[in-house]
């Protein structure tokens, strides 16, 4: 059928269901629902690892075979430092510019090193906010509160506290280096309500908070004439000769060659695994997500946290094709924006914890009320014509510009017209273990933003991950620069490489693989 | 590694099955999809069939070509794949971000490489008077000939001549509000005849407006002091005592 003729259905309930109010679920029922229908409860995609910190544990197939993978390099390569820094900075994103900008500012030689271009990551896509408790009525505990209920009480609490304590003075110093956050008239912090919270806490750039504050960090990464080190993918980490990180190696994606950098510290700010399409999902995430970081670090000896768990954000989009797995903000049903199945009917809050939206929308398609394309695609419809209804005309097009942009690329107005989304892979929740200074087990590895795990515990809350890059890239950076004026450069081996190629051997052998992936293989071989 | 999405064509992500309980009158239209029709298209010159409608990105993974640089976030944000474009028989020359443009019979495209523009280097914290300073970061800056070029291969549909004139005028204000679409693609800088690099004059606009012109939200600061005096130590030592049970009721009261 036409579009527009299954579209009616959401214009003609629209009235009915402005009335209604849905409940959230009772701790029991949303639990049973999330186990019934939520992808991380899919015993046949998951396989215990084999050997390494984490032998024994279960994770998505996808991953241990990453995690269980090969190096590029052998015994016998060069160690001649190309380079030799204090502190090496390992992803351009959000996380990667903060610890880079915090390390450089606390006095340290920084280089920072990225295979793409600098500022390429999932950050610069961040549409919903940041979740900073300014607000009179707010506070770092009720933040701290409503973050542990979202991650299902998982989450590390020392990990927590830091990051909510934090907050306040990450707005400031990114106020302070011009980024343009929402006022209200009083010329206080806007803070708007996200998913799973239980105050307004979002500080917002319009609905480019990420890209607002990505195009900031960036210019002053430039400005402070940070070393960089782009189109150059980290293929292996270097450890001395007590197993502590001294650097890594790189191969330049230009011309093929082995670059070794020398450091004192290395940060590891990769981010995460979308496009390792787990379970066949569609993704959000940029084109370098496939979990380099987790790779490396897992060779280095340091242990993985909740790394079974993943967040399918509730709203992908699944039509038109072309934008297919593409995240339409979750700031949409912050503003009230219904979910409408095939029948017109809401059957979910709107503003409950990612996990459970998106497990109720899986349940709905799984049980029928879906809407389907030809293409195979099924999802239900996301009320955004309602907002203007509810806030008045042009409120989408003044608070989602961006998203408006998106759609009407395809001749879709979402002002009139509802769009189609179904949960898309989204953010891992966990990642390498880290303590409050954001280092791993491993002495002088470091690991900030989604590469890290334990923060979130199994699902992370809207808002939370832009103040984790900022928290932990923070924390990284100046503990790392700290450090750097006592310490000694140390000596640059693959010692590591050697024990984990043996610890394989003793299980039954590396998987069939080369990680990390680097890029994921979009290029089609044959004709 | 996982299901290559190039072409994508996905079933139900957990039943891997269409679901077949529903009225088959409850399906998009897409002809396209069912159908695809191959069309011809140029690639930096290069004669390709491709499917109808995929994205212009993916034409470059399905003709067999290897991207490292001109993809980056593949969601309209980044910039990246700032690509030029023209569509069969029209002469104008367009541009486009290649992972948000559908590909269609006799289009020619080329992605853009990146351009040596100038970017002035500040320390944007200790400008003492960031309006004036703009004419000797970008003294190029007033010279715009309004030749409005950089507004047309605006893939973001941003008016960037008039923005150009603003922050000439010192109008930092509408500046910082009309870039805030600005995904730093850089294809204003290359049609420019004065050598402005409107969207990092834009930036810097931006930046010295958050930093310099905005007003300081004091309800953060009192915040900041009430955590620094330990203002909810006691709450926190509280809950931090609480075993896993009493935490649990805890947050079930949190409303």
């Amino acid at each position: 059928m036409d579009i527009h003729a299954l579209q009616q259905i959401v214009h003609k309930t629209r009235d009915a269901r402005r009335k209604q109010t849905i409940p959230k679920f009772s701790p029991a029922d949303r639990d049973q629902l999330i186990h019934k229908y939520h992808p991380d409860y899919r015993a046949s995609a998951y396989r215990p690892i084999r050997f390494g910190p984490n032998i024994d544990e279960k994770t998505v197939v996808e991953l241990a075979t990453l995690l269980e993978g090969n190096s590029l390099i052998q015994d016998d390569v060069d160690l001649t430092p190309d380079y030799t820094t204090d502190v090496l900075v390992i992803g351009g994103g959000g996380a990667g510019c903060a610890a880079a900008l915090h390390a450089h500012g606390a006095g340290a030689k920084v280089m920072l090193a990225t295979k793409l271009r600098l500022g390429d990551s999932n950050s610069v896509m961040a549409q919903g906010g940041m979740q900073i408790s300014v607000a009179p009525e707010d506070s770092p505990v009720t933040h701290f509160l409503d973050t542990l209920k979202g991650g299902h009480m998982h989450n590390d609490h020392d990990l927590l506290k830091a990051m909510v304590d934090d907050g306040p003075a990450i707005a400031k110093w990114l106020i302070e280096l011009g980024v343009l956050f929402d006022r209200q008239a009083d010329g206080n912090l806007h803070v708007k309500k996200g998913g799973g919270s239980s105050k307004p806490r979002l500080l917002t750039c319009s609905d480019y908070t990420g890209l607002e504050i990505m195009r900031v960090l960036k210019d002053e990464v430039l400005n402070q004439k940070i070393q960089l080190l782009e189109f150059c993918a980290a293929v292996e980490l270097l450890s001395d000769e007590n197993g502590q990180c001294s650097g890594a190696i790189f191969k330049d994606l230009d011309n093929h060659r082995f670059v070794v950098v020398a450091a004192k510290s290395v940060i590891l700010a990769t981010g995460g695994i979308g496009r390792l399409h787990i379970q066949g999902f569609p993704t959000s995430n940029h084109y370098g997500a496939t979990g380099d970081g987790l790779c490396l670090s897992y060779r280095m000896g340091a242990k993985l946290a909740h790394i079974d768990t993943f967040q399918y954000h509730p709203s992908g989009a699944v039509f038109p094709e072309q934008l297919v797995g593409q995240l339409v903000t979750e700031g949409i049903r912050s503003e009230g924006g219904h979910l409408v199945n095939a029948k017109g009917e809401r059957f979910v809050n709107e503003l409950d914890t990612r996990d459970v939206v998106s497990s109720s929308i899986i349940r709905e398609c799984e049980e029928g009320r879906g809407i389907r394309t030809m293409s195979g695609r099924v999802g239900v419809w996301l009320d955004t014509p309602l907002l203007d209804v509810e806030h008045g005309p042009g409120t989408v097009e003044k608070h989602f510009p961006a998203m408006l942009m998106q759609f009407d690329r395809f001749g879709i107005d979402i002002s009139k017209d509802p769009v189609l989304i179904y949960p898309t892979l989204h953010y891992q929740n966990g990642g390498v273990k880290i303590d409050t200074n954001s280092e791993t087990n491993v002495k002088n590895l470091f690991v900030a933003g989604e590469a890290s795990g334990g923060l979130h515990g199994r699902n992370r809350l809207m808002g939370n991950s832009l103040l984790d890059l900022m928290v932990f890239g923070k924390r990284s950076g100046l503990t790392a620069a700290g450090r750097a004026g006592s310490m000694k450069q140390g000596k640059l081996t693959v010692q590591h490489l050697q024990r984990f190629r043996a610890d394989a051997k003793k299980h039954g052998n590396l998987s069939n693989v080369i990680s990390p992936m680097v890029l994921p293989a979009y290029t089609r071989k044959e004709s | 590694m996982g299901v290559s999405p190039a072409l994508p064509l996905m079933l139900h992500p957990l039943t891997g099955l269409r679901n077949m309980a529903q009225e088959d009158t409850n399906v998009i239209d897409q002809p396209e999809v069912m159908k695809p029709r191959m069309v011809s298209i140029e690639i930096s010159g290069k004669k390709y069939d491709v499917p109808e409608g995929i994205t212009v990105i993916k034409a470059l993974w399905y003709t067999g070509q290897e991207v490292v640089r001109g993809a980056g976030c593949l969601g309209g944000f980044c910039g990246a794949c700032a690509t030029y474009y023209r569509t069969k028989d029209d002469p104008k020359v367009r541009t486009c971000l290649a992972c948000q443009m559908a590909v269609q019979d006799g289009m020619s495209f080329t992605i853009m490489p990146p351009f040596p523009a100038r970017k002035a280097t500040y320390d944007i914290q200790t400008l003492k008077d960031p309006k004036q300073d703009l004419f000797n970061l970008y003294p190029e800056a007033p010279l715009c000939r309004n030749c409005n070029a950089c507004t047309e291969a605006c893939p973001q549909k941003i008016d960037v001549r008039e923005g150009v004139w603003k922050a000439v005028f010192g109008d930092f204000k509408s500046v910082s509000e009309m870039f805030m679409d600005c995904v730093m693609c850089g294809m204003c800088t290359p049609v420019c005849i004065a050598d402005i690099a409107p969207n990092l004059v834009a930036l810097y606009v931006s930046r010295a407006q958050g930093a310099h012109f905005t007003e300081k939200p004091l309800g953060l600061d009192v915040r900041i002091k009430e955590i620094q005096d330990g203002r909810f130590n006691d709450e926190w030592k509280k809950i931090l005592a609480m075993n896993e049970k009493e935490l649990a009721d805890h947050c079930a009261t949190v409303k």
